[in-house]
């Protein structure tokens, strides 16, 4: 072998091993991130109160008297804005998508997919700003309640954040849709809403789970927007005018002054595993769903 | 893809003659056709309306945000520190710190993010462990940003030992945008036609070389579109930043492009701009429109430049 030959060969294995490893390396960042969020919590596990845990709205980390830690509030918070966020996001989102890919004229659908992919882009804190200086006031304006931070606005913010994925994946959805569907259904006279509503939905049905599934686990996931817009009382909503905390806004308000390694930061770290976990089953739902129409 | 049996759906059917109805038009109207014309113009219109709903706000908020900001924009507020606890001044530390985290995140990113997107598109078998992969990049962009943060806690500042940092901190922005870039990248590799790789192998190239020399240079600007993509992401995060280098205030010397070391905390646009609309009374009204039309403006600008090039590369196409 020629000194010329043997570098190429060199070469070629070296790039082939470091592009396998970067290859498993969402795996291996996926694992990490259950691994050590688990570490810095696992010390809790055993001692934690699990009756209390889940069953109690008594949430009071650093009381003097006796600390409880209930997040059954927290979970109601997240609970109720997710959704409200879907009732309000999953009309509009497919809605949008049935309009975008099926009624739309061409130039006007890349238009409407650029203003959509726009509305993907602003940052969630811009979108909490957003709840605190413009929803707020409007809230409080329109339905003569005291206080513009509670469900509502949470869940309005958090729509309008999750409704890009919505329209993107459903959009994509309904277009994996084979014309000759359409074809067959306007061959028979049927109108393009007859079409949409007897034909394509059915025949999309899983793609707009999926894209329903990902828009809640966005909803769940979301910290800084409803950190700032659904206000900071801890407990059951009865209304959608109740001020209400999530689990992920906790989590975010609170790590900065838990000091490192005592039981608040890590029932802290329990709540992030338990988002965690969570968020990691809608999103393997969705994907199983979605992979179920491709082996059609 | 646009298929032209599907644009023509679309097309023609409001082209035909307009006096008639559609669908059963050319036959005898009836009652139930009018019914069904009916319904069919009410769905077409209520979808629109939905669909507008949702773009509406985005300009509303945009217009009402800059007319807010307005008066306190200027190269000086964007070029000197916050002053007298967050209360004056410009957002140029908050500004600088962004500036680093996303470039340094981005130069961590894009060779991982680039190679893991080579390996799915090029070496991958279509089996179980390709899938497993698949899904790791989907659950990592659907694991929560604040998830995010507390790994980066747990993982660099504490177990790594890095401390509160920029670099901890680009680390888990790297990591919370990777799949940004591996999926622009994937989709970039897949649309260079296979006759190129076969073309380049047939005359004895590698692998490698080929990916190198034939598939890389073909797809580049559509992996530029998803660098961009990570970069606008990057930008706008902040819980992710919040536990891991970001810090609430700290002055630099302005006009400074080197002011940050890679182990020092910094200052972040979104996370200044959380605090000085949640924690701080008594700022002036402007100063956090201000700062929410810079990061916002930045961001979509960032972002239209990756829906332009896209567009371009679209019609630049030679295959």
């Amino acid at each position: 072998m020629s000194g010329r030959r043997k570098t190429a060969v060199l070469t070629e294995k070296t790039m082939e091993a470091l592009i396998r490893l970067c290859g498993v390396s969402a795996v291996v960042f996926v694992f990490g991130i259950f691994f050590f969020v688990f570490r810095e919590g696992y010390d809790l596990l055993p001692r934690l109160d699990y009756r209390e845990f889940f069953t109690s709205i008594e949430w009071y980390p650093t009381s003097q008297n006796r600390v409880r830690y209930g997040i059954l509030a927290l979970l109601a918070g997240t609970f109720s804005v997710t959704v409200l966020a879907m009732l309000l996001a999953v009309p509009f989102g497919l809605g949008a998508a049935i309009y975008v890919s099926e009624f739309c004229p061409p130039k006007r659908r890349e238009t409407l997919k650029v203003i959509i992919e726009l509305l993907a882009a602003i940052p969630s804190v811009v979108w909490g700003f957003i709840g605190l200086t413009v929803m707020n006031p409007l809230i409080i304006y329109l339905f003569r309640v005291p206080i513009g931070l509670n469900v509502l606005n949470g869940g309005i913010i958090l729509a309008l954040m999750s409704v890009p994925i919505i329209v993107s994946i459903a959009e994509d959805a309904l277009k994996a849709v084979p014309d000759t569907y359409r074809e067959a259904a306007l061959a028979l006279g049927a109108t393009r809403w007859q079409t949409v509503y007897r034909v394509l939905l059915p025949a999309a049905r899983n793609g707009l789970l999926a894209a329903v599934l990902l828009g809640v686990g966005r909803a769940i996931g979301e910290t800084m927007a409803v950190l700032m817009a659904t206000g900071h009382a801890v407990h059951i909503p009865t209304s959608v005018f109740d001020s209400v905390r999530t689990l992920t806004a906790t989590v975010a308000a609170e790590m900065g002054e838990a000091p490192v390694h005592s039981d608040h930061y890590k029932v802290l770290f329990v709540i992030g595993i338990l988002l965690f976990t969570l968020t990691f089953l809608v999103n393997l739902i969705a994907d199983l769903t979605v992979r179920g129409i491709r082996n059609k | 893809m646009i298929s032209p049996a599907h644009t023509n759906i679309s097309r023609e059917i409001p082209a035909a003659d307009a006096a008639l109805p559609q669908g059963a038009a050319r036959f005898t109207e009836t009652p139930f056709s009018r019914k069904k014309m009916r319904s069919e113009s009410a769905a077409e219109y209520v979808f629109l309306a939905m669909t507008l709903l949702l773009v509406a706000p985005l300009l509303l908020i945009l217009g009402y945000l800059l007319y807010q900001a307005w008066p306190i924009l200027s190269l000086d507020f964007l070029l000197t520190n916050p002053k007298r606890g967050m209360r004056a001044g410009g957002i140029w530390s908050p500004l600088l710190g962004t500036f680093y985290l996303v470039f340094l995140s981005l130069v961590i990113a894009t060779p991982i993010g680039v190679l893991a997107a080579v390996y799915l598109n090029e070496y991958a078998r279509n089996n179980w462990f390709t899938r497993l992969i698949q899904l790791a990049v989907v659950n990592l962009s659907g694991v929560p940003s604040i998830v995010h943060a507390l790994f980066g806690l747990g993982a660099f500042v504490l177990f790594a030992g890095i401390g509160r940092s920029i670099l901890a901190a680009s680390l888990t922005l790297a990591i919370m945008t990777l799949p940004v870039i591996i999926a622009g990248t994937k989709e970039a590799l897949s649309s260079v036609p296979q006759s190129f790789r076969e073309a380049c192998w047939n005359v004895g190239a590698t692998r490698w070389q080929t990916i190198r020399a034939v598939v890389l240079p073909n797809a580049v600007s559509g992996i530029l579109t998803g660098i961009i993509l990570q970069v606008s992401r990057a930008a706008g995060e902040t819980a992710p930043i919040l536990f891991t280098g970001a810090v609430f205030f700290k002055a630099i010397s302005e006009g400074d492009l080197l002011a940050y070391g890679l182990f020092d905390q910094c200052m972040a646009l979104s996370m200044h701009l959380f605090t000085i609309s949640t924690q701080v009374p008594d700022v002036p009204h402007a100063l956090p429109y201000g700062t929410a039309i810079v990061l916002l403006g930045a961001v979509l600008c960032i972002n239209a430049v990756s829906i332009l090039l896209r567009i371009v590369l679209r019609s630049r196409k030679k295959w």
